[in-house]
């Protein structure tokens, strides 16, 4: 295609990514390179209804003299970073001279914001990302092999976990989990301990989270992967039956290559989303045993002293490691695109 | 319910304030949009203001539970989208800070010049909001479950911890105590209101060096962590809703909770007959044998934004005086406790009264205090989990404030 | 026919039914457990003192007199004027499916057909835009919104959603139209088709089940966004996401949870019906190449 016909093409969506998000990109990678101010304060006699008290304040006129000589604030290059709140290398460094055995490097290192964060963001990708793509494709699999008259309905219900809300899902489910809620109860009977709860204990709410995770996600890997099946073409799989090959091994050695640039779709739009895991730590009250790099930005963002600074730095880690998670991805795409060229 | 404590609370806010009163609308042209909590209490303000509307004056309300993020870029425009934000002693900082909201002398002398002290939050003798109505959390007690016990009413945070440990002896309740304990913004609050109790101060005075790294700190600590023994294993997740619902439930004997949480409490509605009328709210406790409620009072007030023309401005104040009304705080005595002549206490207020009477510290009203607040609300809920040491939870939350403070431009 | 129609009666058809049965439970039982508590008071839908009442509707029968009561349904839709919010949302979403589509249809076209590197680069910005979590963007969009006038309108709402759901929707389509083959718009081109006409004539007609399984993902993420819609909108324009949230109470005052539980369930009955008409063109849609990669 020429470049003016494509340039016409695309200009419509380019132009409302290039508004959208393009610009509040660049608009975020500067931000991530500035600090406020310094706050000039003053202290004096200030009064509510309960009394009044000498306390500090700022000085609004004072400080804003500043900030209209500089608006983005101070340039602090990459030292947000790599302050605690972020990459927090001193604190590593001094994790690592200062504790002689693995473990206690380790503790050192889990106690910072961000390793904390990220380390329950991997486990959650790592875990829900497969769990999806398999029992998605088990179900599919199983529908696929339902009479016709069953498989309208069990379609219907199998899309249902994908399309409530997430922050209202997992609110639904949280209330169920409840010591008191029918499935809290119904788990105290079957391992027969009353005092268990779901919301207790670290193990548990992170096995808690990544079940609603992989029940959130399957609808999505499973509707992709039926509507894949539907394309195996029937001629290599008779071939494949000529030649003995068990059910298992028909899918094993059929229908799986066969279906592989699904895999590659659903596994780059799961992983994408799961590393941005959010609304099920919101929902299930978990910030106590679980945080997330989103939530590291929703924190910043949305308390009674907004930290845009610090917010631009995570979300800006947080994009960068979605491209390293998908590199593989992407070198694979790169290759089939070259394949298109040629 | 319990209507005997009535007469006596009576009219305990009138003796802290004295008249006011502001005739009818009559309040010329202008515009007039709020932004402010979406509760019913404001929803009873917004639409006496917006009874007004006509003549040249528009009234418009944005009541969303997102005020506090949206406020801040609302009313930096020129001119501001929102010429009003209600706002608490914990949201007000970001707009003091920014300079968006304006003083308001002028234009209580103009048009409320009988407007009570109590109503008049300053800044440096500067009047920046006019509160109107009182917020904190206190203890609720079942006086049958405590009878039941045999123990006498706490007055105390130990004696809260004694009376706990009688009732799971006498095998009435496993777990008799809840505190709005969730991880984040309810525990810091908790923690805050302990270490308030304790007489200590969050940072040194005139500057945003923390201060919590000593022995009240470790105290409020202790005491949260030996309450926490007689929760619910849950009480990680406890907001106020789960809070609440265990009491409605009969599953706790005493509980801390929000003051405006009472009404809800002592109403038909969620409960049985025999936990509602057994129900009683009283001061929040004192700890370490100190004097002070341990915990912060709390206000809502309305601001004036800076960017908006004198017109609006005055059109903004009036209408929102009109709001606040001794009309509107007699029609709903039940919504809020008001910080009005008028208003009536209720039982559901007695807490927050007594607990202002006992002499309560407010909230802080420090511009970075809200950085604190974050700082806590992440690093606590692992001591309570028993994983992590005092002293080590105190010096995360110093780090994590620090580095914070430091990004903001508070600390150098 | 499909490769489950040779069967035969191994383990494997034992264990895959089984699964599957499984799988509808888990998938539906929270769903028919919402519907039934919506249906009782707050005491039985959280039954903290025995969870059989929620089945029983023990405390609904003392505070309503029956065991089931539209109570909720009533204050959500009447008193709190939930129709409201479903009207503004059908309307954002409409839009911004319309509109979605449309931008993408033709960049996920023009991206399919070009050979060229920067095809590809482009490709790979709208998977790093993709990755960008929406509580920055929309904090970015504040302030600008709000000097030039913009904030609070629905159009702007539209227009932002639509940018944030391009790439997902580029993505999607781009990979669609690579299973359109090729010689279908060159060879109408060679009849003397510009390359729009090309498309307008050969690759709409053949395009449907693919937008329309496209769509079905536009749709969701406008229907069921927070994020964006609580941020950017004022209160007349609410959404229903927004609105249900807000039925659920803060830290200081108490929400009406079963306004909240009711309308869950009527903001998730729209979708039942779309599903179901939709459910066949959904996995045609895909069938027909979307999901090639």
């Amino acid at each position: 295609m020429p470049h003016r016909t494509f340039f016409w093409f695309i200009l419509p969506s380019a132009l409302a990514m290039l508004l959208f998000i393009a610009f509040p990109l660049v608009s975020v990678i500067l931000q991530s390179l500035h600090v406020e101010h310094e706050q000039i304060l003053v202290t004096s006699e200030n009064c509510g209804p309960f009394g009044c008290k000498q306390s500090t304040s700022v000085d609004v006129e004072a400080t804003a003299l500043l900030k209209d000589a500089a608006p983005l604030g101070r340039f602090n290059g990459l030292g947000t970073y790599f302050d605690r709140g972020h990459l927090a290398t001193a604190e590593i460094s001094a994790a690592w001279s200062g504790t002689d055995s693995w473990g206690g490097f380790f503790s050192k290192v889990m106690n910072l914001p961000f390793y904390k964060a990220l380390a329950f963001t991997l486990a959650y990708t790592v875990v829900v990302t497969p769990l999806v793509i398999l029992l998605g494709l088990a179900v599919a699999l199983g529908v696929n092999g339902l009479p016709k008259l069953l498989k309208g309905p069990t379609i219907f219900i199998s899309l249902l976990p994908m399309i409530v809300t997430p922050l209202i899902g997992s609110l639904i489910l949280y209330w169920m989990i409840d010591a008191d809620g029918i499935l809290g109860k119904g788990l105290q009977y079957i391992f027969d301990d009353p005092a268990l709860s779901l919301k207790a204990s670290p193990l548990l709410t992170w096995l808690t989270l990544f079940t609603y995770g992989v029940w959130h996600g399957i609808p999505f890997a499973f509707v992709v992967f039926y509507a894949g099946l539907q394309t195996v073409p029937e001629e290599t799989l008779e071939a494949a039956m000529v030649d003995g090959a068990s059910r298992w091994e028909r899918i094993r050695y059929v229908v799986i290559p066969y279906m592989g640039p699904l895999f590659v779709f659903v596994a780059l739009i799961q992983l994408m989303d799961n590393f941005r895991v959010f609304e099920p730590i919101i929902g299930f009250s978990a910030q106590a045993n679980a945080s997330s790099l989103s939530t590291e930005i929703y924190g910043d963002l949305l308390g009674d002293n907004a930290q845009y600074a610090s917010a631009a730095a995570t979300s800006t880690l947080t994009v960068i490691g979605v491209a390293i998670l998908l590199t593989p991805v992407l070198i694979r795409t790169w290759r089939d695109f070259n394949r298109k060229v040629v | 319910m319990n209507m005997l404590r009535k007469a006596a609370l009576g009219t305990a806010f009138a003796v802290l304030s004295g008249t006011t009163a502001i005739a009818g609308c009559g309040i010329g042209a202008g515009n007039v949009s709020i932004i402010a909590n979406d509760f019913p209490a404001i929803h009873a303000i917004t639409d006496a203001a917006k009874a007004c509307e006509g003549d040249g004056l528009t009234i418009t309300a944005n009541m969303t539970k997102e005020h506090q993020t949206l406020n801040a870029p609302g009313m930096s425009g020129t001119p501001a989208e929102y010429s009003v934000a209600v706002v608490a002693n914990s949201s007000i900082v970001a707009l003091l800070n920014d300079g968006l909201v304006r003083p308001l002398d002028d234009l209580i002398a103009k048009y409320a010049p009988d407007l009570p002290n109590v109503n008049k939050v300053s800044v440096d003798g500067k009047v920046m909001a006019v509160a109107f109505m009182a917020n904190a959390q206190h203890l609720f007690y079942r006086s049958d479950v405590l009878e039941k016990a045999g123990v006498a009413v706490p007055t105390t945070y130990e004696e809260v911890v004694a009376a706990a440990e009688a009732i799971r002896a006498a095998g009435i309740m496993e777990y008799p105590v809840a505190l709005n304990t969730g991880a984040g913004w309810n525990l810091a609050e908790e923690f805050i209101n302990m270490y308030m109790g304790t007489g200590g101060e969050l940072f040194e005075t005139g500057s945003a060096v923390p201060t919590i790294e000593n022995e009240n700190g470790v105290a409020a600590l202790n005491m949260l962590k030996r309450l926490t023994e007689y929760s619910n294993p849950d009480f990680l997740t406890f907001d106020s809703n789960a809070t609440q619902a265990l009491w409605e439930a009969g599953d706790t004997a005493l509980s801390v909770m929000w003051g405006s949480r009472g009404a809800a409490v002592l109403d038909n509605e969620g409960s049985s007959d025999e936990i509602v009328s057994t129900t009683v709210l009283a001061a929040a406790p004192t700890l370490g044998g100190g004097s002070t409620p341990a915990t912060t009072l709390w206000w809502d007030g309305f601001t004036i934004a800076s960017n908006i023309s004198d017109e609006d401005a005055a059109a903004s104040f009036q209408a929102m005086m009109v709001g606040i009304s001794d009309e509107v705080v007699k029609a709903n005595q039940d919504a809020a406790v008001w910080l009005s002549p008028v208003y009536e206490a209720t039982p559901a207020s007695a807490g927050v009264i007594a607990s202002a009477q006992g002499g309560a510290n407010p909230y802080p009203m420090l511009p970075y205090v809200g950085l604190m607040h974050s700082a806590l609300g992440d690093n606590l809920a692992e001591f309570l989990q028993g994983s992590e040491s005092a002293e080590q939870a105190l010096a995360d939350v110093v780090a994590a404030y620090t580095t914070s403070a430091k990004e903001q431009g508070f600390l150098q | 026919m499909s490769i489950a129609s040779k069967r035969r009666s191994t383990p494997l058809v034992l264990i895959s039914s089984v699964l599957v049965l499984a799988w509808i439970v888990v998938a539906a039982f929270p769903f028919l457990w919402t519907l039934w508590g919506s249906f009782k008071v707050q005491g039985d839908f959280f039954s903290k003192a025995d969870w059989m009442n929620a089945l029983w509707g023990t405390r609904t029968l003392i505070e309503t007199g029956g065991t089931f009561t539209g109570a909720g349904y009533e204050g959500a839709w009447i008193e709190k004027e939930f129709w409201r919010a479903a009207m503004n949302t059908s309307i954002i979403v409409f839009f911004t499916v319309i509109i979605s589509l449309t931008l993408g249809t033709l960049g996920g076209y023009a991206l399919a057909r070009s050979g060229y590197r920067y095809a590809f680069w482009l490709l790979m910005l709208a998977l790093v835009f993709r990755a960008m979590p929406h509580i920055t963007l929309v904090s970015g969009y504040l302030l600008p919104f709000f000097e030039w006038n913009l904030w609070g309108h629905i159009p702007t709402t539209i227009v932002v959603l639509v940018a944030i759901n391009q790439p997902f929707t580029l993505w999607m389509l781009h990979s669609f139209f690579l299973n359109i083959p090729k010689d279908l718009d060159e060879s109408a081109m060679v009849d003397g088709c510009t390359r729009f006409q090309a498309f307008r004539h050969v690759i709409v007609p053949v395009m449907w089940p693919g937008v329309i399984t496209t769509g079905l993902f536009s749709f969701l993420l406008a229907y069921n966004d927070f994020t964006v819609t609580a941020l950017l909108l004022n209160q007349e324009n609410q959404t229903m996401i927004p609105k249900i949230a807000s039925f659920l109470g803060s830290t200081q005052v108490e929400g009406n949870v079963m306004f909240a539980v009711a309308a869950v369930v009527s903001a998730t009955a729209p979708l039942f019906v779309l599903i179901l008409f939709f459910q066949r063109q959904i996995v045609s849609g895909l069938t027909a190449g979307a999901v090639k990669g």
